[in-house]
Formats: structure tokens, sequence, C-alpha cells
């Protein structure tokens, strides 16, 4: 298994270059022309990319997701959902290196075969960083009126907190 | 919508750092996550150049539009009114691909490339088509098999078998994408076909 997920990115390119080859592509040029295009793409993202990570880290520093962790609390109790996972489940669809370091601390704190531990890890594991991803596709392609994106993209990330819950109770007991 | 998230969490964040005394930490956050987003940016910057590289190649190689005839079944459903030829049908086919093997480096570009792609074939402005929420929504939803990441950190952490979360994650997967996707129909369910 590890060898197949190690081997595989160099594998495709290998195969890619090679068909490449085989059909007498300038491989040369394509690579350096499609390179190029992205290379500009690049400089497109960059303002929005600046806006969205200072907004997110501002809110990060501001310790909104503590006080919202305590706000909701309770809520989320009364729901089954565990508390110590809230946390993780506020800050994923904000930030990815923000979750990744919550997850780190929840898998310190509780084992990762606990209850707490998997939740957090199917958690972590089956959603995305959803504003992030929206922010940088849209910002690329210069498209503003997101419309429901953004409420769909949440929709689903509020269905994969619940789920994660409920297929490890399911799984493995409490 | 967007700016106003943007602005909601920047207009917050003062009230949040004075109730819990983090006002210093916030003025340090204000100074360097622009730094830390050139940072990022550099990061991505060699991925996104090298996998538009490879793309292009694969591209003139036949390989994507061969790839594209294997997803068109499935997602010309997915996706209405999108050319199967056309480039953004082939950068979807690539991203869903990449996103699938759990390579989310290569995806990125690869579905920045797609949504750019799918404004110019669909003539849009400024304003986000039904192939791009639903394209989006896809992403947001992550496709990942193997959810490495969590994977090598419940090992570090001291785990007996790191991946026996695997299908608490495919169901759950597949639950939060089913969800995005009907989220993201829902406005057009009284549309005819166009």
């Amino acid at each position: 298994m590890s060898l197949f997920t190690n081997s595989i990115i160099p594998l495709i390119i290998a195969v890619i270059v090679a068909v490449g080859l085989v059909k007498r592509v300038d491989i040369v040029g394509s690579f350096t022309e499609g390179a190029r295009d992205n290379l500009a793409m690049c400089g497109d993202l960059l303002p929005t990319l600046i806006l969205l990570i200072t907004a997110i880290g501002m809110l990060r520093a501001s310790g909104a997701i503590d006080l919202l962790t305590a706000a909701v609390s309770s809520f989320a109790d009364y729901l089954g959902f565990p508390e110590e996972c809230l946390p993780l489940a506020l800050i994923r669809p904000i930030s990815g290196s923000g979750a990744l370091a919550v997850y780190e601390d929840t898998l310190e704190s509780y084992h990762p075969d606990s209850f707490v531990g998997r939740v957090a890890s199917v958690m972590l594991g089956s959603t995305e960083t959803t504003f992030y991803t929206i922010a940088v596709y849209y910002g690329a392609a210069r498209i503003k009126n997101t419309r429901h994106t953004l409420s769909a993209a949440l929709t689903g990330d509020l269905t994969g907190f619940i789920f994660s819950v409920l297929t490890v109770r399911l799984l493995f007991g409490e | 919508m967007l700016k106003y998230l943007i602005g909601f969490m920047i207009i917050i964040s003062i009230p949040c750092a004075v109730i819990t005394g983090n006002t210093a930490a916030l003025t340090e956050a204000v100074l360097n996550e622009p730094v830390n987003a050139v940072e990022l940016l550099i990061y991505l910057c060699g991925g996104m150049c090298f996998w538009g590289g490879v793309m292009r190649i694969a591209e003139k190689a036949g390989v994507t539009s061969a790839l594209a005839k294997a997803f068109s079944p499935l997602l010309s459903r997915l996706f209405k009114g999108l050319d199967t030829n056309g480039k953004a049908f082939h950068a979807i086919c690539m991203n869903i691909s990449a996103n699938m093997l759990g390579l989310g480096n290569a995806a990125t570009p690869l579905g920045i490339e797609a949504v750019t792609a799918m404004k110019e074939e669909e003539g849009c402005t400024d304003t986000a088509s039904r192939n791009m929420i639903i394209f989006t929504v896809m992403n947001t939803a992550s496709i990942t098999l193997i959810p490495s990441t969590a994977a090598s950190l419940r090992l570090k952490f001291g785990s007996s078998s790191p991946l026996d979360i695997l299908p608490a994650v495919w169901i759950t997967s597949a639950a939060a994408l089913i969800a995005s996707l009907t989220a993201a129909s829902i406005p057009y369910l009284g549309d005819k076909e166009k």
C-alpha cells in the first residue's frame, strides 16, 4: 500500500511524459507553455489570498473560535455531538493549518483510538478547507458573485461533521 | 457573499480580541498574515506551474481526452451543457482524478484551471454559473479515498491501526458530497434541460 502511495505521483508523470514522447509531442515546449500560463494565474491569485489569509489570521488570533465553542457547546452536547470535537469542527472550514494544529492537540489529549480521537480523525479526513477552496478558485477566475456556493458547501461540511460522529458511534461504539 | 464573510471576520475579531485579551496577538496577525499569504503562494506556485506544465503535455499527448472519455458518461450528467472535448471538462476530470488519489497539491491548480476555463466557455462575467458551483462544491466536500494526513498523525500519536477509520471516512465523505451537491442543485430543480 505505501509503495503504491509513495510512487503514484512519479509514476503518473512518467506515464504522461512517455506517452508524450511516443506521440512526438514537444514536451519541453509544452511544459514551459503550461507552466507560464499558471505562473500568470499565481499573480492573479495573490491579492485575494492576502485578504483572505489576513482575515482568517485575525479571526484566529482574536480567540473568536474559543468564544464560539463556549457559546454552542451546550447545544452541541444536547445533540450528542462530542464537545471535545467542537473547536475542530469550527475551524475546519476556515483554516487548514489551524485545523491541523487543533487536530494534533486533540490526539495528544485523547488517544487516537478513543471515541473523540476517531471522530476528530474522520472529521479531518473527510472534509476540506471550504473557505480557502472557494476563495482560491473564484479569486483566480475573478468571480465576484459566488451565489449559493458557500451555503451549499457548508451544508456538506455540517453533514460531514454529523456523519463523523454517527459512523464512529456505529462502527466502533462509544 | 464572500465579501460580507471576509468583512465580518475582520470586524468581529476586534470585540472578540478585547473580550479574550488577545489584542496584541490580533495586531501581530494583521502585520504577519499578509507575509504568510505570500509565503503560501510561493509554496503553491511551484506546484501550480509544475502541474500546469505536466497537464499541457498530457493534453497534447491525448492523455486527458482519454481520461475525459472514461469519465464523461458520469460527469456529463452532472455538468450540463459543457463540451466534453473542451478544456474545462478535461481540467475537471484531471482535478477529480487528483483528488481521488489524495494529491491535494496537484488538485488545486487543476481546479483553478477548470473554473477559469468554465468561465471562458460559458461566457460568464463575474457571476458563478451552475457548473462552477457544482464543481467547487465537489471540491469543498473532498473526494479523498485515503486520508493520508489523518492516518500519519494517528500513527505518530500511537494508534494501533491508523487506517481503521477508512470505512467511516468513506461513508462520511459520500454523505457530505451528496448533501452539498443536493444543496447546490436545489435552485435548479424546476429548470428544464438546456
